[in-house]
């Protein structure tokens, strides 16, 4: 028998699962999030309105409707499943298509928080350093990018405790496979609904706790610390 | 060499100036609304022009009807904006380097350690923007856009954001820089004192439309500064030599075209070349030697034009030697005096009318 404040080996399971699944979609958005959030701030295009409907689908469509959608494009007999499952990429019941359910999720929150830090940056800053013969791509490195960086941070924060805390796209794409789709919240689920599971859930409900106040903390501290270096 | 012809149109202004200026100090003079801002951002590429050409020292910066248009950052047109638009995460250092790693394929130009001194910078340098006062950061601004190698330097008002105390402890550096650095500067300006010390041509903006274009004596005499307003703020621009001091009394002598004039004390070595301004309004004219006078500065000199103008005042213009002074009178005092182009006069102008606002800076 388990002590009852130490996580069994299940539940140490969901926990890594979640934190490499968070962690990896993440990243994964960090670079399409900066560019699609600095379209949307800083150019006029075509298609503008509809990008951005687009990018906050997620964020207003019930998550099962969106695990569905990415299950009818990325499964196995999905539109894109079997060409991806010849280049080696296979999402369907996979700790991968975890991670992908959890980016579309997490993107919209994301490119919100990068997109008004984006619009933040004094645009005079960036016209005086072109004045001073630093091309489009140079001022966007050296001055809207550290400029926006604490925004940034917040955003990819933001996307990684949604991550953390995805259930039902991620449930409906890939399933609850124990070891690998079985991410924190689907692991409660299950605890929640078998005889005994009570302590095992609560257990891991307060590692769900700790692990977004700890999230939150670290974006505060980030934050304040590149406002800092402004300020000094 | 610049010459810029721009027509530009947006809601109900319109812009459309064209002007042609050689020398160190061209300033573009106006009222606010009077589209200076506007032709300098053209002129930096910040704002495309419906139509437009821009030459500066014979390389073709714009020219729509040849669909040329050079982007801003390829343009080397140095700009000090009204406020600093320093860099706030770089500090002082990276500020005023930032443009030399894009300009690091041409050679020339003063280096980091000589604009520090220029600018007296040199103990800011690990400083944030933040830290600085608005001279300051002012002044790293002038050094940021001079270290990058410019072909040309515009300033937009970089004065107007800061008070009296701080404008005059730019100001010189302004001075030393039109002498020392030898990029064309064109500066922008509505205040009648900075382009009187700093400008050899003055182009003067109304509504959109260039209203004058000269050397800066010339504008400045003509009355021209401020287009269908009569003004006290005209009068003539004259350089001088300090040619000695009279510790006693505090005063300075200097010599020049017109003659000997008696000044407040100058802080500047006999020989140095000063510019200074006679505003019309502080001219008396009389026709015989009045004794017993207070002002120190009698020039003689012959009328060469009187014009009359709208209400009680008229424009004397009297030439003193080989320059020209310019005197408000009343129309009365004209009339009294028989004032007419010929007649010999003398010039009075008190010591005590030369200022901050009247006294120029070192020339070379």
């Amino acid at each position: 028998m388990t002590p009852p404040l130490f996580l069994t080996p299940d539940e140490w399971s969901a926990l890594r699962l979640s934190l490499l699944v968070a962690s990896v979609a993440t990243l994964a958005s960090l670079l399409p999030g900066l560019g699609i959030a600095y379209l949307l701030a800083r150019r006029e295009f075509r298609g503008r309105a509809i990008l951005d409907g687009l990018v906050h689908l997620p964020l207003i469509l019930p998550p099962v409707v969106t695990g569905y959608l990415l299950l009818l494009a990325f499964g196995r007999r999905g539109w894109f499943g079997p060409a991806l499952a010849e280049l080696g990429i296979v999402f369907s019941f996979r700790w991968t298509g975890a991670a992908l359910a959890c980016a579309v999720m997490g993107f919209p929150l994301m490119v919100r928080a990068m997109r008004l830090s984006f619009e933040a940056v004094d645009r005079k800053l960036e016209q005086a350093a072109g004045t001073l013969g630093a091309p489009p791509l140079a001022v966007f490195l050296i001055v809207t990018l550290p400029l926006a960086l604490p925004g940034i941070l917040a955003g990819a924060v933001l996307a990684f405790a949604k991550a953390m805390g995805e259930f039902g796209a991620t449930i409906t794409f890939v399933s609850n496979i124990p070891g690998e789709t079985q991410t924190l919240p689907a692991a409660i689920y299950t605890l929640t609904q078998v005889p005994g599971g009570e302590a095992g859930a609560l257990r891991l409900t307060l590692v769900s706790v700790a692990l977004s106040m700890a999230a939150l903390i670290a974006s505060e501290w980030l934050a304040r610390r590149a406002r800092g270096r402004l300020e000094a | 060499m610049i010459e810029v012809a721009v027509r530009h149109t947006r809601g109900a202004f319109s812009l459309d100036a064209a002007f042609a200026a050689e020398g160190r100090v061209t300033a573009l003079f106006g009222r606010s609304g009077s589209g200076k801002s506007t032709l300098v951002d053209v002129i930096a590429g910040l704002v495309r022009p419906d139509h437009g050409r821009i030459v500066v020292d014979g390389v073709t910066l714009l020219d729509t009807e040849a669909r040329l248009r050079v982007p801003v950052h390829r343009r080397r047109i140095g700009y000090v904006f009204q406020e600093a638009r320093l860099m706030p995460h770089l500090t002082v250092r990276q500020n005023l380097l930032f443009g030399r790693w894009f300009s690091r394929d041409r050679d020339g130009g003063p280096g980091l350690a000589a604009v520090a001194d220029l600018l007296g910078l040199a103990a800011l340098l690990e400083r944030r923007p933040a830290g600085l006062s608005g001279g300051e950061r002012q002044r790293v601004a002038i050094g940021r856009a001079l270290l990058a190698r410019p072909r040309l330097l515009l300033m937009d008002e970089p004065l107007s954001a800061l008070d009296e105390a701080r404008k005059a402890e730019i100001l010189p550096y302004v001075a030393r820089l039109r002498d020392e650095a030898r990029v064309p500067i064109v500066y922008v300006s509505h205040a009648v004192a900075e382009v009187a010390r700093l400008a050899d041509t003055v182009v003067v903006l109304d509504q959109g439309r260039v209203a004058a274009c000269g050397p800066a004596a010339e504008v400045l005499r003509r009355g021209a500064l401020f287009p269908g307003r009569d003004t006290a703020e005209t009068g003539a621009l004259l350089q001088m030599r300090v040619a000695a001091h009279d510790d006693a009394f505090g005063l300075t002598h200097l010599d020049g075209a017109p003659g000997r004039l008696t000044v407040p004390s100058l802080p500047l070595p006999a020989g140095a070349s000063v510019r200074i301004r006679v505003r019309a309004r502080d001219v008396l004219v009389a026709r015989e030697a009045p004794r017993a006078l207070s002002a120190r500065n009698v020039l003689s000199g012959t009328v060469t034009a009187v014009t009359p103008g709208a209400g009680a005042h008229a424009r004397v213009e009297i030439a003193c030697g080989e320059a020209s002074l310019v005197a408000e009178v009343t129309r009365l005092a004209v009339h009294d005096l028989a004032l007419a182009p010929g007649l010999s006069v003398l010039a009075i102008v008190k010591s005590v009318a030369f200022d901050e606002e009247t006294i120029g800076v070192v020339e070379i």
